[in-house]
């Protein structure tokens, strides 16, 4: 065992020495340049627009720390929600043996593949106040849910919930079912098990992916706008503040933008060892 | 108190029937030995309760795992494995891995850990305690493994291929200290095997198993030294001389010194010397000089072997009776220059560095 790790680190050397692996196909620079330039340069585009002398002010406005406070607010319950409903989903399409469980997890990435706001019009029609379970909310609790921070909550957590499940239902069919077994034979019960060896196991890819599903949630437009409007403290988070300020002034919209841009470098420095490279 | 354990197990698959009684005495290790298929893994997780067999049953003592309409599910089983893989909890350090089973039974966290401290120091791993899985080397893996397999008191501990993923140089070591604690603490053990060398080291019987049933069962040694199927023979494919371990090897019954390498194995305890057959030079007349060992034998069979020829030994009159079957492999040029033919004497002759000395029995 030893010798092969040495072996094989002798052999990085040599090759780091004498460069003699094999090369890339020169044509194949050109898209790739293109592609990464496609990503980066917006960004940077938006950084020379910004206004940086203004940037603090413009984003300690009132109606930007309202729009702040409710994104953060609004992600973390929704990310909560995502932790608290998707693992146990997780752990069901990953251990389950029902039949027709690939057609569940094949619904379960809808939400991935659909347009953002036919996701929040299929929401407001399920819990429109004429909706299939909204009117019954409304006639018997007076609960309306449409353009409400609990509609927010819901029309993020159901675009997030996909970013979990997959992650965390990963990590569980990485860790396989050996180690269960191993602690059934020590004599653990299979809920003893699953809380002092499953869970363990997949909290590297439960928080990868609850990472993920936040900045999801904090990104969240298309549902949001058509299922919770975009009411001042109430609905409207920051990426509606940024649509509506594009308009309005220019340069809040590109202060806030510049803020997510900043909550995203951040989510893909902490999620990335795992969540991204390791799903490879 | 560690009861026996008697079973009876038939599986049904498509491709093939698996259909054993065995039992195993209370403290001793039984070896079972097979080709790949022949329905080992399946005996073990019927025996581990991860598989419900068709029919049959599994006691363990006064306790009945498996049949009458019960299954005890396996984390109330008290049967406990070792595996080839370590699959030690890469979240826990060693101690924590081996206080698992019994904090799983209740024992509180004190005692546990005490009862976790004092079996790694019998695996000779009190250094790692605080040491996590991924910073271990595959035989240190192993011997937590052991530790942790004990810790919960097991009535049966299943050993599958307990050596097969330990590279060579940790591989005896492992074997030793596997036989050690093994037999300090009278462990009801059942060991699959691919190796007869395992078999001889750790079981006091042998069962040999080939398409889903008992071909051969017996003492490690009388199986493996008279192999009666074609697989036991492949894998015995090694000769064997039992005795007494001596400071430069062994003492047969009858009082020859078989000069042999030591492994694992104390002065005066009952052993047996391994040798390939490959590694037998055949000679009409008695060689001298080199320190080998020179055994006079009547040549009883010829076998032809693919690119070898095996050379089959009896007893010659007068001399040791225990050459009786042992066997060397040499090339068809060799045999034709002996000029040999059944009946002859001949004289093998073995390196001392070719020979291990192994405990047994």
């Amino acid at each position: 065992m030893t010798s092969a790790l040495t072996g094989k680190r002798r052999d990085d050397e040599r090759r780091r020495d004498h460069e003699f692996g094999v090369g890339l196909p020169p044509l194949l620079w050109v898209p790739a340049g293109l592609a990464f330039a496609l990503i980066a340069l917006p960004v940077v585009g938006l950084a020379i627009r910004a206004d940086w002398p203004r940037v603090p002010e413009l984003l300690l406005s009132g109606s930007a720390l309202d729009a702040l406070r409710l994104s953060l607010v609004t992600a973390a319950i929704s990310t909560t929600l995502c932790i608290v409903f998707g693992g146990p989903l997780a752990v069901v399409l990953a251990r389950g043996r029902l039949a027709g469980l690939s057609v569940l997890r094949s619904v379960v990435l809808l939400p991935l593949v659909l347009p953002p706001v036919v996701g929040g019009l299929a929401l407001l029609f399920l819990l429109g106040r004429t909706g299939l379970l909204g009117r019954g909310l409304d006639l018997w609790f007076g609960v309306t849910i449409p353009f409400s921070t609990t509609a927010v909550v819901l029309a993020q957590t159901f675009v997030a919930l996909p970013f979990l499940v997959v992650s965390t239902e990963g990590a569980l069919r990485t860790a396989g079912q050996r180690y269960e077994a191993v602690a059934a034979t020590l004599g653990a019960s299979p809920g003893l098990a699953f809380r002092r060896v499953t869970v363990p196991l997949v909290l590297p890819g439960l928080a990868s992916g609850a990472v993920l599903a936040f900045a999801r949630c904090l990104g969240e437009f298309g549902a949001t706008i058509a299922f919770a409007g975009s009411l001042q403290g109430t609905t409207r988070t920051l990426p509606l503040l940024v649509y509506l300020e594009r308009e309005s002034d220019v340069d809040a919209a590109v202060a806030l933008s510049l803020l997510l841009v900043v909550v995203a470098v951040a989510v893909i420095a902490v999620a990335r060892p795992r969540g991204v490279e390791g799903s490879r | 108190m560690r009861p026996g354990v008697a079973a009876r197990v038939v599986v049904r698959r498509p491709e093939f029937t698996l259909d054993v009684e065995l039992d195993v005495a209370e403290g001793e290790v039984l070896a079972v030995l097979g080709p790949n298929g022949a329905g080992k893994s399946t005996l073990l997780d019927v025996l581990s309760g991860l598989l419900r067999p068709a029919e049959g049953h599994v006691r363990v003592g006064d306790e009945t795992l498996t049949g009458d309409g019960r299954h005890v599910p396996p984390h109330r089983r008290g049967v406990g494995l070792l595996a080839q893989q370590a699959l030690l909890f890469p979240h826990l350090t060693a101690l924590g891995n081996v206080a698992f089973g019994p904090r799983a039974q209740g024992v509180p966290r004190g005692e546990a850990e005490r009862r976790a401290r004092e079996l790694l120091a019998a695996v000779d791993a009190s250094e790692l305690e605080q040491r996590r899985p991924g910073r271990m080397s595959g035989g240190q893996q192993q011997r937590v493994a052991l530790a942790r397999a004990l810790a919960p008191g097991p009535a049966l501990l299943l050993l599958d291929e307990p050596l097969a993923a330990l590279d060579v140089d940790a591989a005896p070591a492992l074997r030793s200290l596997l036989r050690r604690v093994i037999r300090e603490r009278k462990q009801t053990a059942l060991l699959v095997t691919h190796s007869a060398l395992d078999a001889l080291v750790l079981a006091d019987r042998v069962l040999v198993l080939t398409g889903g049933r008992v071909v051969e069962q017996g003492p490690t040694r009388e199986v493996l030294a008279r192999p009666r199927s074609p697989f036991t023979a492949r894998i015995a494919g090694l000769d064997l001389v039992p005795g007494i371990a001596c400071p430069d090897g062994l003492r047969t019954a009858d009082g020859l010194l078989v000069s042999g390498r030591a492994a694992g194995v104390d002065d005066g305890e009952p052993a047996v010397a391994v040798f390939p057959p490959s590694a037998v030079a055949v000679y009409a007349q008695r060689p001298s000089g080199s320190p080998r060992n020179v055994l006079p034998v009547r040549l009883a069979a010829i076998e032809p072997r693919g690119d070898t020829v095996r050379l089959r030994a009896a007893a010659v009159d007068g001399g040791p009776a225990w050459v009786d079957g042992l066997a060397a492999d040499v090339t068809p040029a060799a045999v034709a220059d002996l000029g040999v033919e059944p009946g002859v004497e001949l004289w093998f002759a073995v390196k001392a560095t070719e020979v291990a000395i192994h405990a047994a029995g």
